[in-house]
């Protein structure tokens, strides 16, 4: 995995950074480094955006690069710098957002009908609104839980819930963009350092192991 | 979406169901969703005890698809909205 060969940050060993979560009498705790912590505020504070925060008392004042400030010195050795405007892309975080082509609001936002337009649109009139009002929670959760220089934190339940489904939300979003298939574990092998999307690779294999080890602490 | 999904309450439409007219959710498979995770979602919103919740992920991942509830179509798109909330690729159908 590209992020194991991460500098392991000042106060804590490498092999703390890179175990994940594990199960607390509470919910979970982990430990992260500022670059690691940065880069999941950075994409979780872009689905915030891109999914819009209508709920309310909304608003997404954290913002997607809150505490983004010295993009250049996060450290992610082989996978070349990422800052967040490379991030912003590559989610897709644009003004067209809004559109309902939008291949990865389409994968947040489905469908609930294969076959019957008149029936999707009917459930996504009544449903639409909540359904972005939770996911732009959960990366509300995150962001507040998630102090930009890293360090170890202690999720509730709750909160531990809300990482869980934020961390989905950006895998699926990268997923979209990178064009996750099933055998993208070898694809992923063919795909060289001059691709753009060579950067994204560990990210999305690091937010996997991530988030596994989360399901795995509450399970 | 509640913020506290393991406390997810069935919607009461569900008592309601017509027997003979069941509608169902049914779950795709996807690349991207860890097979971890899609069995503890099944576990946290249906309930499930473990081995149906991994069964029924075992069948979306290797058949592509699976049934994971069946009931009245108001149960059933509370289903969905729920399943969509957790990232998961879920529609509704007329199970006829």
């Amino acid at each position: 995995m590209t992020a194991g060969e991460q500098e392991p940050d000042e106060g804590g060993g490498l092999e703390e950074l890179m175990a994940g979560f594990r199960a607390t009498s509470g919910g979970a705790t982990a430990r992260f480094a500022a670059a690691q912590a940065t880069i999941i505020r950075d994409l979780v504070g872009q689905i915030a955006e891109l999914i819009g925060d209508e709920g309310p008392g909304g608003g997404t004042s954290e913002g997607p690069n809150a505490g983004a400030t010295g993009a250049g010195e996060r450290g992610w050795p082989d996978d070349g710098p990422v800052g967040p405007d490379d991030l912003a892309a590559m989610i897709g975080l644009t003004e067209n957002a809004e559109l309902p082509d939008d291949p990865v609001l389409a994968r947040l936002l489905p469908d609930a009908y294969r076959d019957d337009p008149e029936a999707s649109g009917e459930f996504r009139r009544y449903t639409e609104q909540g359904l972005r009002s939770g996911k732009a929670a959960s990366a509300r959760t995150v962001l507040a839980t998630l102090p930009p220089g890293g360090g170890r934190i202690r999720l509730s339940q709750p909160e531990a819930q809300a990482w869980l489904r934020a961390l989905n939300d950006v895998r699926l979003a990268l997923g979209v963009r990178l064009e996750v298939t099933d055998d993208f574990d070898e694809r992923a092998e063919e795909i060289g350092p001059e691709d753009p999307r060579s950067a994204y690779i560990g990210v999305y294999q690091w937010l996997a192991f991530l988030q596994e080890s989360l399901v795995r602490a509450l399970s | 979406m509640s913020v506290a999904p393991a406390e997810v309450e069935r919607p009461e439409t569900e008592e309601k169901a017509v027997p003979d007219s069941p509608w169902v959710t049914i779950v795709w498979n996807d690349p991207v969703n860890l097979m971890s995770y899609v069995t503890y979602v099944f576990q946290t919103v249906f309930g499930y005890a473990k081995p149906k919740a991994e069964k029924l992920m075992l069948d979306v991942h290797h058949k592509g698809k699976a049934v994971v509830s069946s009931g009245a179509r108001e149960a059933m798109e509370s289903d969905a909205e729920t399943l969509h909330g957790y990232g998961l690729w879920a529609t509704i159908s007329h199970d006829s």
